[in-house]
């Protein structure tokens, strides 16, 4: 559906519009965390990109997920790493695909539970619709109208392609 | 119904942590890495995780351990479970009916999980087979027969330090294997996770008759059953099996099985040296080994706490699927 490249062009200009962000709300330090996988990938470019000077850090969710007892534990939960105290810290939020929300909403209530954050910028790659909770990004690279039956997955993470999938 | 079936649930997940006989090597590294993964919530400033909010689990007490409760309400509460605490008479028996009341007014208070310690062995699979559906029991040790997690934090100390591969490693158990619980899980442990050799070393009055069956070398020599061990697990010596006729004393148990920097001499360089805890200084370890450099026994303590949290929350799940 969209290929390494068309990605970079989206990354670009997503720098630049968090570029614009982070001006207007006079915030110059962030910490950039990206959300386990494909959030990971997608902030690892971004991080480069924009030169940021503190350390990337990375969350995994599982422990949050409200779906827990439904889909059960994946034994293959990355620890999540934040490379500083995040108290009083201006954060960029990064994942690839924000579709429910919850997964958003997971991230904050772990971020919380590390620290209180001075603010949090929501970045992600595609925003497609059916969102389940009320959590709107703030920096999109791509938005996408998609049918009930279709799920667009990040592959990565070299090269990063995004593929539309069926679910049967 | 057969031990495999009671603890694991339809869909191969686990249900029941009873023992570590019936369970399949894989659903033991699936511990592991869940517990690898659940090791950095003690870093958090909120030293939680939601994963189970809203349940509540009860730690079922007939036998007094006030160490291995406490893991398990910690374990219980980074996990955000509700839990309750009950200290039940020794004199309970299992057959009595007064503890399948005492499960049915806990079911009736929708509890979700049992935690079982009880001095008769069988314990807590009575209790799992008596159980509601929806309630699972973890085995916090039962009589001689089996402890499970702390088996599993002993694996789950040895990799840290010793890498996957435990086929590489020689394990030496030292102590008091015959009333040894915790022996008899590390051995099916250390067994099921295809360690390369794993020893036995006890006086014969210490050794259960079934040893052999195990599938361990048995030596009564100490220094020859710790030549070359990678790993050396001390076992605690309960000081009532003195006044028996099992041992002499406590200076020749010392003398003959217990563990000094001398002897420390004949093992692996990077040996790494375990104990359940709690330690009898100068009868199963000498002070300064148990406080040395090749001491992991605190951090066993540490680890004990991810493995507890890692099957409490594998054992609530219904079912299991990849996460994406």
């Amino acid at each position: 559906m969209m290929n390494n490249q068309d990605i970079e062009q989206l990354l670009d200009n997503m720098v630049n519009e968090l570029q614009q962000q982070l001006q207007q709300r006079q915030i110059k330090d962030p910490i950039m965390i990206g959300i386990h996988r494909g959030g990971v990938w997608i902030a690892q470019r971004l991080h480069e990109k924009m030169g940021l000077d503190s350390a990337l850090g990375s969350l995994d969710i599982s422990f949050y997920r409200d779906d827990f007892t439904r889909i059960g534990m994946n034994p293959q939960v990355q620890p999540s790493e934040l490379p500083m105290s995040i108290d009083d810290q201006h954060i960029i939020l990064i994942d690839d695909v924000l579709h429910t929300g919850r997964t958003i909403r997971a991230a904050m209530n772990e971020l919380f539970d590390y620290g209180r954050p001075a603010s949090i910028l929501l970045a992600v790659l595609v925003e497609r619709n059916a969102h389940e909770l009320p959590i709107q990004a703030d920096v999109i690279g791509k938005r996408l109208q998609l049918n009930n039956d279709e799920h667009i997955k990040l592959t990565g993470p070299a090269p990063l392609e995004l593929v539309l999938q069926k679910i049967s | 119904m057969s031990q495999t079936n009671l603890q694991i649930d339809q869909q191969g997940k686990l249900k029941h942590f009873l023992s570590i006989e019936g369970l399949n090597r894989q659903l033991l590294i699936d511990i592991l890495d869940t517990a690898e993964s659940f090791s950095g919530v003690a870093e958090q400033s909120v030293k939680k995780v939601p994963l189970l909010r809203g349940r509540t689990i009860v730690n079922l007490f007939f036998e007094a351990s006030t160490r291995t409760r406490t893991t398990f309400e910690v374990a219980a509460k980074r996990l955000s479970a509700d839990v309750l605490n009950l200290n039940i008479s020794a004199s309970s028996t299992i057959k009595g009916e007064s503890l399948l009341d005492t499960l049915r007014n806990l079911e009736a208070m929708n509890c979700d999980m049992f935690v079982v310690r009880h001095g008769d062995s069988g314990a807590a699979h009575f209790i799992a087979r008596h159980v509601a559906p929806h309630v699972s029991v973890i085995n916090a040790g039962d009589g001689r027969h089996a402890h499970p997690t702390q088996a599993m934090l002993d694996m789950f100390t040895i990799r840290r330090h010793k890498g996957d591969d435990f086929g590489r490693l020689r394990v030496a158990i030292v102590g008091d294997l015959l009333h040894s619980r915790v022996a008899r899980s590390q051995i099916h442990a250390l067994n099921l996770l295809n360690t390369g050799e794993v020893r036995v070393v006890a006086p014969k009055t210490l050794l259960p008759k079934y040893a052999e069956d195990l599938g361990v070398k048995i030596y009564h020599d100490m220094d020859e059953g710790i030549n070359d061990a990678d790993v050396i697990i001390m076992l605690r010596l309960q000081r009532e099996r003195m006044k028996g006729a099992r041992l002499p004393s406590e200076h020749e148990y010392f003398q003959l099985y217990g563990l000094t920097e001398k002897r420390m001499q004949y093992a692996q360089k990077d040996v790494l040296v375990m104990h359940p805890g709690p330690i009898n200084r100068g009868v199963e370890i000498e002070s300064r080994v148990a406080d040395g450099p090749h001491s992991v026994i605190l951090q066993q303590v540490t680890h004990g706490i991810a493995v507890r949290m890692a099957v409490m929350s594998m054992a609530m799940q219904t079912q299991g699927s990849s996460h994406e």
